[in-house]
């Protein structure tokens, strides 16, 4: 029941799991794969935490990998009637490490994560933060700005039209805060301000994600969701929807501009022309 | 927990007729082997779904000859549209979590050998039996039909998400009746999985036979026990939501949809639902589902690992008692896949610890494996390829859950390839070892005959490299942001990846190849295989105490009795280096 | 087809109408045991579902009103006697070799008058859904009237479930010389006193919930 020769199968199980294991590493050794940069202020929190876990991910990868091919290759194909031997400590001795080791390492990678997870949401936005309304709808993201009064107007789902894009349904003829709400279909905000972006669901879910800010955010309909973060560096970047949302969900992007702040102010004088 | 004393022999007569014996069968082996059959047929059709996903992915515009009759709207001329690569994926995602992954190793497995390795004739309920089988058919034939009415299947996914599945057709295509196929078809296997997990937990607690005490019995059927435990609670929850969806759907009434959803250019006559609530409902029948996808073949590998090994694992009871905390544990984590729903930030962290929390039984299951392979004296076939390549991918899916049961890094990595990669590797293709593990390894039992070793060794090594060339790239595809569901990647940051799309798409038409050579030697080594003797492996556990196949009522006329573990190995038994378990054979160590 | 005649080969006998191949009468006995109150438990579980759904959909400001029928009342005074007549039917029932029982002519009584009350509950349940419709309030007019007939609905269907299966008990002990398995009586008791646990509990909920 074995291979042509004893124990050949085995031993190429085994060097198969070694290249296996290898090959899998390499890629990220090499850091073939980078994340994108990150412009955010709380980002490196992620990135750091990131990296401790794929140490610890990819050392428990690796070394399974690696003792797995170690006992198939010692351990298949022996002669008959080799004694068999119990490994040393038996079961306690890897429940205790499981426990102990395991149990430590990823309970503290839990533990320490916490602080990037707290920097996005447990603490609330700040006072001066820029409110930015985002909308998402099948198939495309719009930003509401306030305008010179600060004032959003209220949203009416019965009046919107897209043909006349009026993606929020504002009513500016009744509705005296909604005459000087700017929308846009470009996420425009200034550089190294805090931005205080909520979330606001037209039809289904949807999901606001920029991977150079390290934000990413369900949009879900009848909820007040919101996100906050500062941009550290000028550019465009792509948002994108990662909730299911339909037929155009691959499709479904927008640009997140970046500006210095005396553009920022000059493209939102444009805006409100 | 007592057994039952010996009892006297049964006095029904066996079946008679075709439509008895082979369609509406009592007999537990039957309706194991018809759960297999429907199986097989949803994952090569779950598989081609797959394929045609991979290759409209890297040539979007590509026409593929006859795709139209798959669907004239969905393919017009062979060219796949977007909608339909999601109804593809809906679809994909949905066969083979419920009718594969949940059908192979627990139904099909479960209902052939739990009955047997426990010494009993039969499942305790075994009208209830076949009507979980016929229903859970039903269920797939409901399913099915989405792909033949006119609109074509869901396309919201197989987590069916709501306001997307519950406003009904403005919510795009294949969301009219599509979504009402999946959701009544859904329904229905759960009613079936009910029934079924019913009959093996009242089986296993009480049909045991005389010496079988719970301790006693094989790590597979403990796998078994533990996941209809599961699969009980789990699916109990999951049919309440399928109703409330159907509701909202057809009924006007307002579940999981707020006021003023415009979609279509229409505002949704609906008011005040959550679509949270329904993503609590799924996930709480979700994560269990995953778990009960992974635990029989768990138990699978366990049983035919110590029969390849020739010595019993360094301990059943931490086994057990492992399978037992995931088993509980599974309930407390729901939430992981809910951390950037909008549900509160703070839950997030409550839900992540014991996500983490379940990295411990999950490795000193792994640790047990790999320990109690040193110093055995392991002999290599198809069934062992599988259970060993099971080890090696099962922590390799695991340990990629490290990332994503941390809040702040599923910021970066949610809705990403990163997830795709870990719960294939993890779920959809450990569990598939075990479940081709176990086909090698029981074959002989039930139909009396060898499957061809050769072929057995080639599927293994094309599929265990195949499935590392397809998953493992998903991985690094999550980590530079390539986001999951889209029907091609538009994004500026993704062209320099799209030859990697292509690699995994080629590996994925070769390994789905490697599939077909596994049901060519299923096929033919059914008629035409090398016949098998009653214990081909030298196994001790019961089904190797009767013949191969087993006759209608097991054990014929008599009453198993068993005295000890069920793996005595590396022993100096009378016949070899093992005692069957029904063997009074007076051994050195007891159990 | 097979004819179900017990052969004892040893001591002990197989009750002869068990329907199942190959299991001993203990063995089945112990099972339904256990299969009733894990069929118990998968129901519960799906109306903690269901109330959990109800939780947090009545946060919502337009959870509506509604003014339970009295009649729901009348319906529990009705379901909870008959959990006492068919508790006062077991006294006039005997316990006959094999495990079976026969049933006396005031056992049969008292069994009747249990169903009769059984279906009471269940007019009266639709009873009380024309009451609501009356008022014009239906499946979809507010989140409280949707539960309060989802609840009550699939609650009734689960009865009509127990009803069945008395209307078969009723069947063996009916036909004369006819018995029935101790153990099918006992788990319909066991599931018929169920139901109304279950009700109770979805009446104060709904009452909670107004």
């Amino acid at each position: 029941m074995g291979g042509h020769r004893r124990g050949a199968m085995g031993k190429i199980l085994a060097v198969v799991l070694v290249i296996i294991a290898l090959a899998s590493a390499y890629p990220i050794l090499k850091n073939q794969y980078p994340l994108a940069e990150d412009i955010s202020t709380h980002g490196h929190l992620i990135d750091e935490q990131l990296h401790d876990t794929m140490i610890e991910a990819g050392i428990s990868f690796v070394g399974a990998q690696l003792v797995l091919a170690f006992f198939v290759w010692s351990f298949s194909g022996r002669k008959p009637g080799s004694a068999l031997k119990n490994f040393p400590g038996g079961a306690r001795v890897l429940v205790i490490f499981a426990f102990v080791i395991v149990g430590i390492e990823v309970l503290a990678l839990g533990a320490f994560g916490q602080k990037a997870w707290a920097n996005v949401y447990f603490t609330p936005a700040r006072a001066d933060s820029l409110q930015i309304q985002a909308q998402a709808e099948q198939f495309a993201f719009y930003f509401r700005y306030a305008g010179p009064d600060g004032k959003f107007g209220m949203i009416h789902p019965e009046k919107i039209d897209e043909g006349n894009q009026n993606y929020f349904g504002l009513d500016p003829e009744n509705d005296v805060a909604a005459r000087d709400d700017i929308v846009s279909g470009e996420l425009v905000i200034p550089v190294n301000r805090e931005i205080h972006l909520m979330l606001h669901g037209k039809d289904v879910g949807h999901s606001f994600y920029v991977r150079e800010l390290r934000i990413q955010q369900d949009f879900v309909p009848g909820l007040d969701l919101s996100v906050h973060f500062t941009a550290t560096k000028t550019g465009k970047y792509e948002i994108v929807c990662t909730q299911l949302c339909g037929l155009g969900h691959y499709n479904m992007k927008a640009y997140l501009n970046v500006m210095s702040q005396a553009d920022f102010d000059a493209w939102l004088k444009q805006q409100s022309q | 927990m007592a057994e039952t004393s010996a009892q006297p022999a049964h006095v029904h007569a066996p079946p008679e007729g075709f439509i008895r014996k082979y369609i509406f069968s009592l007999d537990h082996k039957v309706i194991g082997k018809q759960y297999y059959a429907l199986a097989l047929v949803a994952v090569f059709s779950g598989m081609f779904l797959s394929w045609l996903m991979r290759i409209h992915l890297v040539w979007p515009e590509a026409k593929i000859p006859g795709l139209q009759l798959l669907s004239k709207v969905g393919a017009p001329g062979g060219i796949m549209t977007p909608e339909y690569y999601l109804s593809l994926l809906t679809m994909h995602g949905t066969l083979m979590v419920f009718f594969v992954l949940t059908n192979a190793p627990f139904a099909a497995f479960g209902n052939y050998f739990l009955p047997i390795q426990i010494g009993a004739e039969d499942m305790a309920f075994p009208r209830f039996n076949m009507m979980s089988f016929w229903t859970t058919f039903a269920a797939w034939v409901v399913l099915m039909l989405a792909f033949v009415i006119p609109d074509g299947p869901p396309i919201a996914g197989w987590t069916e998400y709501t306001p997307l599945s519950a406003i009904g057709k403005d919510a795009g295509p294949g969301m009219a009746w599509g979504a009402s196929c999946w959701g009544v078809s859904i329904a229905l296997f759960c009613a079936g999985s009910l029934l079924g997990a019913l009959n093996f937990i009242a089986t296993t607690l009480d049909l045991r036979a005389k010496g079988m005490t719970l301790m006693r019995m094989p790590l597979c059927t403990w796998a078994w026990f533990i996941t209809s435990c599961i699969a009980l609670l789990a699916f109990a929850v999951l049919l309440p939501a399928c109703i409330l969806l159907i509701l909202d759907r057809h009924a006007g009434t307002s579940f999981f949809v707020p006021s003023g959803i415009v979609a279509s250019d229409r505002l949704q006559p609906h008011s005040g639902g959550s679509p949270l609530l329904w993503q609590h409902l799924f996930w709480f029948f979700g994560h269990p589902e995953v778990y009960i996808a992974i635990l029989p073949s768990m138990g699978i590998v366990s049983h035919i690992l110590i029969n390849s090994m020739r010595k019993p694992l360094l301990s059943a009871k931490v086994v057990i008692y492992s399978m037992m905390s995931i088993g509980f544990l599974s309930y407390m984590v729901w939430g992981h896949h809910m951390f950037l729903s909008g549900m509160n930030p703070m839950s997030a962290l409550a839900f992540s610890f014991p996500t983490l929390t379940i990295t411990i039984p999950a490795t000193i299951l792994t640790l047990v494996w790999l320990g109690s392979l040193y110093g055995a004296n392991l002999q290599i076939n198809s069934a062992s390829l599988f259970a060993l390549g099971f080890i090696s991918m099962f922590v390799a899916g695991g340990v990629s859950g490290f990332f994503l049961a941390q809040p702040s890094i599923d910021i970066l990595l949610h809705a990403t390839y990163f997830v795709v990669g870990h719960f294939h590797m993890v779920m959809g293709v450990a569990s598939l070892f075990g479940v081709f593990a176990g086909t090698y390894f029981w074959f002989p039992k039930m139909t009396g005959r060898f499957m061809n070793e050769t072929l057995g060794k080639l599927h293994f090594w094309i599929t265990f490299v195949g499935t590392y060339c397809i998953f493992m790239p998903f991985h690094y595809l999550g980590l530079v942001g390539n986001v999951r569901r889209y029907q091609s990647f538009v994004d500026d940051f993704m062209a320099p990846y799209i030859p990697v799309h292509k690699f995994i798409t080629i590996a994925a038409l070769i390994t789905g190849a490697g599939q077909l050579i596994f049901l060519y030697n299923l096929i033919h080594s059914r008629v035409w295989g090398k016949p098998a003797p009653e214990n081909p492996w030298n196994a001790t556990s019961l089904e190797w105490t009767i013949p191969s196949p087993p006759p209608w009522n097991n054990f014929g006329d008599r009453h198993p009795v068993v005295y000890h573990d069920p793996y005595q190995y590396g022993v100096k038994g009378s016949a070899g280096d093992f005692v069957m378990q029904d063997s009074p054979e007076v051994i050195a160590s007891g159990d | 087809m097979a004819s179900t005649t017990a052969v004892a080969t040893q001591a002990g006998k197989l009750s002869p109408a068990l329907g199942r191949p190959g299991i001993s009468a203990k063995s089945a006995e112990r099972a339904s045991r256990s299969g009733i109150w894990v069929g118990i438990f998968a129901i519960t579980m799906s109306f903690m579902a269901f109330s959990s759904a109800l939780f947090v959909r009545q946060g919502s400001l337009d959870w509506g009103h509604l003014v339970l029928p009295p009649i729901l009342y009348l319906n529990t005074l009705v379901l909870l006697a008959s959990s006492g007549t068919f508790e006062l039917s077991r006294r006039h029932l005997e316990l006959v070799g094999g495990g079976r029982l026969r049933s006396s002519e005031m056992g049969m009584i008292w069994l009747t008058v249990t169903l009769a009350l059984g279906i009471g509950f269940c007019v009266g349940q639709y009873l009380a859904w024309q009451n609501l419709r009356a008022q014009g309030i239906y499946l979809a007019t507010n989140p409280n009237s949707s539960f309060f007939y989802v609840l009550t609905f699939i609650h009734v269907l689960h009865v009509i479930g127990g009803i069945s299966a008395f209307v078969y008990l009723l069947g063996r002990l009916l036909v004369s010389h006819g018995s029935l398995r101790r153990t099918f009586f006992e788990n319909t008791a066991i599931y018929w006193h169920f139901m109304g646990v279950l009700w109770v509990y979805l009446l104060l909920l709904c009452r909670m919930k107004l």
